[in-house]
């Protein structure tokens, strides 16, 4: 921090190394979760220092321009409940993540992706794709209006239901930030028995679970979600592994 | 009323927890051109998995001249049975041919792409042969994503024939007997790495 080098990430040969994993993150292997099963590696993972490689990022976005309105993408409006998300993206030492690209894709109202591979019997709404892309400002904000996701069965185990979720996925700064995460809504009582949420060890699942707000809440438009993501910060001591 | 813990918890902060992509992220993830970090085509987007009309990601434009050797990344993702797995996505990182990883001067080359692989489990980039980092040998940052991957794997591709392998700190923190899963192939097009999510070779995953 000391160093005032220019703030893109890209020239970061002092940039220190991104914090590891904290408790609430998911194992690989989670039997419950059981595509898990031949998709996890065996072996332990190796524990490598973070080389220039992995402590810088594309510092511009490469996905294209903001779509920041999935309700209007298409001729008519989506069937659902209309809905806005904010929040803001930080790193651990809660420090803005600015200029970040966000990725958002999502089922409609009915639970059904538009996707070949997705085939139960919940209709398509030719209004709604579902998919959207939002770049963090200054301080580390974002939103988007959306449609809430409806829940959907799955093949996982008998009677099988997803909760309601939207994908996110996000940069950050450096290849070591990465992260593809899941939002979740309060009060789903799918949440507790769904397989992919729990993986993620309580209490740390309700960080996924984001919170109704009447301040964010549009009059006679659309209800408000906050949600901040939280990406991994810089190392608490972080020359201890320069060797160059 | 008591709270309920959530997102906005304070006694909750810290990282979001990872959660998998699941199946159906090729309508919001990889679009057309995010494998080709070269020259402006379609590669690393399936878009014959949805209607045409809901085709709202990028569409990667021509850019300018890009310096290095131009090489294809490509490979399979195999599970621990060896079957193909249709719906993973790779994306790589690395530096340009000089080592760097900003768009220099003359080089529009920047080092990020994405592709989802194909219905046999295969993914594909045309990009250009790294330079060297720093003392480290000519190598690629990969992430694997997919259905039943909850969290990322990390893993990195070196390529056969580098003297410069011998020395290379990462390498040299793999068991010798499992780094072969790291060197990439040298083949007609350029390299081949298969990624082996399990099993007898299971490929060198790490944690950072
Ligand atoms: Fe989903």
């Amino acid at each position: 921090m000391a160093r005032t080098m220019t703030r893109t990430t890209t020239t970061a040969d002092e940039a220190p190394p991104h914090a590891p994993e904290d408790a609430g993150q998911p194992p690989s292997l989670f039997p419950p979760y059981r595509s898990t099963v031949d998709r996890s590696p065996r072996q332990p993972l190796i524990e490598i220092p973070q080389t220039l490689t992995e402590r810088t990022g594309p510092a511009e976005n490469l996905m294209g321009p903001a779509r920041a309105d999935l309700t209007t993408q298409h001729a008519g409006v989506p069937i659902g409940q209309r809905i806005v998300v904010s929040g803001r993206v930080l790193d651990e030492q809660r420090r803005p993540v600015a200029s970040t690209v966000m990725e958002i894709w999502q089922a409609n109202a009915a639970g059904r992706y538009i996707h070949v591979a997705d085939q139960w019997n919940a209709p398509i709404d030719p209004n709604f794709t579902g998919a959207g892309l939002v770049v963090t400002d200054a301080e580390g904000r974002y939103q988007y209006t959306t449609i809430r996701p409806g829940a959907y069965p799955w093949g996982n185990h008998e009677n099988a239901w997803r909760p309601a979720h939207i994908h996110l996925s996000l940069l950050g700064p450096a290849f070591a930030t990465r992260l593809v995460t899941q939002m979740y809504f309060p009060d789903d009582p799918l949440i507790e028995i769904d397989p992919i949420a729990g993986a993620v060890p309580e209490p740390y699942r309700q960080r996924m679970v984001a919170r109704f707000d009447i301040a964010t809440t549009r009059a006679s438009f659309a209800l408000g979600y906050l949600f901040d993501v939280v990406l991994r910060g810089h190392a608490a001591t972080p020359f201890e592994d320069r060797h160059e | 009323m008591s709270e309920r813990l959530d997102n906005q918890s304070p006694e909750l902060f810290g990282q979001t927890p990872w959660q998998t992509v699941g199946p159906f992220f090729h309508y919001g993830l990889p679009w057309k051109g995010g494998a080709d970090l070269v020259s402006a085509s379609e590669l690393g987007a399936r878009a014959e998995l949805f209607p045409a009309e809901h085709y709202l990601l990028h569409v990667a434009q021509a850019r300018g001249p890009v310096k290095g050797r131009v090489i294809e990344l490509h490979g399979r993702v195999l599970d621990a049975k060896g079957q193909p797995v249709p719906d993973a996505m790779i994306e790589i990182w690395q530096a340009n041919a000089a080592g760097r990883f900003v768009r220099d001067e003359g080089d529009s080359f920047l080092g990020f792409g994405r592709s989802s692989t194909s219905r046999e489990g295969e993914y594909r980039f045309r990009t250009i042969f790294p330079g060297r980092v720093q003392e480290q040998a000519p190598h690629i940052a990969v992430s694997v994503f997919g259905r039943g991957l909850i969290k990322r794997l990390v893993t990195r591709v070196y390529f056969a024939g580098e003297a410069s392998n011998e020395g290379d700190a990462i390498l040299a923190l793999v068991p010798e007997a499992r780094r072969g899963t790291l060197i990439a192939a040298k083949d007609d097009h350029g390299y081949r790495f298969d990624v082996e999510l399990a099993g007898d070779r299971e490929t060198v995953f790490f944690d950072l």
